[in-house]
């Protein structure tokens, strides 16, 4: 195997607990290069358990979660953070309180040496998401959702990661600006190689992936390239 | 006008004195939620910070910094109050985060550890202390590392500490044979600082009579305000730590070192307990039990204030200091000596220091049934109480 072919991301029969009860079974997953990945699945099958455990929010029982060749295990999510994994959760957690600003610069703390180090919110961010601009100033907590969204995935873009993990970018926002997230995510990994994994179930933003995984009770049944998605597959794990 | 303006003056004073107490507090539990009980400890360090500072310049080499002896013991006891902060964070606080409770009491107990520890310091005790802590701390570096795999490890911990212990204390009997190591620093007596001459004394603007060691408090908080305001707006670990207040997990997602954040939050928030010490100081004398009377308004004020909200804690401390003033003095009979007779009756009943706390914590705990997030509520659609 080549380096160039060596997964950015690589999961090897991972198991994960809530207190006693079960949630990921042998787990096998992996995320290539620039490649766009997409988790499906039912609501409670696991997918944002494994996020978490990936950010290190959630230990793992047994199992690895390698990150470029280097068994995550041991480290706390801002190492992980650090190492070039960004995290885009579910409900978005902007810092209420803080201003848009402020919130973009948190995410230069993922870079090394973080804020000490830089203090500039590279003007790309505004291309990708031209709204966040004239709302610099705003408290965070005051922005629509599809609006925080926005900001959460130019946080995470700003600290330059090598994988990014989107969990339901669109999960609960107005359909044109899914569309708007939708093409941006498009765009970052056609033009920065960035990973993603994306965890979705807009039917439409799981077609512009390359690769997916279907999950169910907890484990992985099913994956492929996304052009060879059936209308079984779909019907089995998409709740549409 | 003349009455007005002292009242304010007075009320201003005393309101300034709890604005420095209460400033750490408004930060460790405002911002982090930790009740600390032994916030008021921690004044204490400041205090008799400031009393060690005082007694080594007076004599000795260092004679001539004597004037500005106060200027030094700021930043030393920023610095020790800030230390024994961080060492209470790292071995009792830290382990009992989301546990207010549990907080609440091991944070007591630290109190009266400190109290008595002030009451009972000599030289034998500090040396034994501290070769307790060496031995419990070093000693397991030198044992065979896989012994710390062992199931039996804590087991061995607490061996260590226990033999550790029993060192330190036969160190420190040995020691107390010995008249002049076995005295106790401070005793249970209240210290006096007295102030350098340039801060005794008082102006008189207009016909107001100004004591200068009052102003000087008043300073004193108007630039510790300024510089914890400056601190959390503006630097970076400002904004470390208010996202880590709002949102501890998806800060660490983003790269913030969380654990880093808390320990040096409580530092600041301690050190500033220590400089409100030092400025207690100028108020009379001081003794081991410092602690209590402050740490209950402390609490008062930050919970009135909104918790987590600066500018409430100021007013919150300005407005009790004014109001205790005004009921305490019983200056409202001045000002209308003609009130009926009940009434009268009434504010000279309340007409005393410790009276008028008594009605300006009813006032308050009447306020909070109709304000239970204080003067300064969070606002937003993010907010979570």
């Amino acid at each position: 195997m080549t380096t160039s072919s060596m997964p950015v991301l690589d999961i090897h029969a991972l198991n994960v607990y809530y207190g006693e009860s079960h949630i990921l079974r042998n787990v096998d997953l992996s995320v290539q290069p620039g490649q766009m990945v997409c988790l499906i699945g039912r609501n409670g099958v696991g997918k944002t358990t494994l996020l978490k455990t990936i950010i290190g929010l959630l230990q793992q029982r047994s199992g690895s979660v390698r990150f470029e060749a280097k068994e995550l295990e041991d480290l706390a999510p801002h190492q992980r953070a650090r190492s070039g994994i960004a995290y885009v959760p579910q409900g978005r957690e902007i810092i209420p309180q803080l201003s848009v600003k402020e919130n973009l610069l948190l995410g230069l703390e993922a870079l090394p040496g973080g804020l000490r180090r830089h203090r500039h919110i590279d003007p790309q961010v505004f291309e990708l998401f031209p709204v966040l601009e004239g709302f610099l100033q705003r408290r965070g907590g005051d922005l629509s959702g599809g609006q925080q969204q926005q900001l959460a995935i130019a946080r995470a873009l700003l600290g330059k990661p090598k994988l990014l993990l989107l969990d339901e970018p669109t999960e609960g926002i107005q359909p044109s600006v899914v569309l708007d997230i939708e093409r941006a995510v498009k765009r970052i990994v056609a033009t920065t190689g960035i990973s993603v994994l994306l965890v979705e179930q807009h039917l439409h933003f799981v077609r512009q992936a390359d690769w997916y995984y279907a999950m169910q009770k907890g484990g992985m049944v099913a994956s492929g390239p996304t052009a060879e998605l059936s209308k079984d597959v779909v019907d089995r794990f998409l709740s549409v | 006008m003349n009455l007005f303006l002292d009242t304010l003056f007075n009320g201003l004073a005393i309101g300034s004195v709890l604005v420095l107490a209460a400033l750490g507090l408004a930060v460790v539990f405002g911002l982090m939620g930790v009740i600390n009980m032994a916030h008021g400890e921690l004044m204490m360090l400041g205090a008799y910070t400031t009393f060690v500072v005082q007694n080594l310049l007076k004599t000795g080499p260092l004679e001539g910094l004597f004037p500005i002896y106060i200027l030094i013991s700021i930043p030393l006891a920023f610095l020790v109050s800030g230390l024994a902060g961080l060492l209470l964070e790292a071995t009792v606080i830290r382990r009992l985060y989301g546990r207010p409770l549990e907080t609440l009491l091991a944070t007591w107990g630290v109190s009266l550890i400190l109290q008595q520890f002030v009451r009972s310091v000599s030289t034998a005790f500090a040396l034994g202390l501290l070769l307790s802590v060496a031995l419990g701390l070093f000693v397991h570096r030198f044992l065979p590392s896989h012994w710390w795999q062992q199931r039996w490890a804590p087991l061995l911990n607490f061996v260590n500490w226990l033999l550790a212990s029993a060192i330190g204390i036969g160190l420190a009997a040995s020691l107390g044979s010995v008249r002049v190591l076995d005295q106790a620093w401070f005793s249970a007596r209240n210290i006096d600082v007295t102030a350098p001459q340039w801060l005794r004394g008082s102006i008189d603007i207009g016909s107001v009579n100004m004591p200068v060691a009052r102003l000087f408090i008043i300073g004193l908080t108007i630039i510790a305000l300024v510089s914890v305001n400056w601190f959390l707006q503006k630097s970076v670990w400002g904004i470390r730590i208010r996202a880590v207040t709002q949102n501890r997990s998806m800060s660490n997602c983003l790269g913030i070192p969380t654990e880093t954040v808390d320990a040096l939050t409580f530092l600041v928030g301690s050190g500033l307990a220590g400089v409100a010490g030092v400025a207690v100081t100028l108020l009379g004398s001081v003794g081991p039990n410092l602690g209590g009377n402050y740490i209950v308004d402390c609490f008062m004020v930050v919970v009135l204030g909104g918790v987590g909200k600066l500018l409430g804690t100021v007013l919150a401390a300005l407005g009790i200091g004014v109001l205790s003033y005004v009921l305490g003095s019983g200056s409202l009979l001045l000002v209308w000596p003609t009130m009926p007779a009940a009434l009268n009756e009434l504010i000279t009943f309340f007409a005393t220091t410790s009276m008028a706390k008594v009605l300006v914590f009813a006032l308050i705990v009447v306020f909070l049934q109709f304000r239970p997030a204080g003067l300064f509520p969070p606002r937003g659609r993010m907010v979570e109480v």
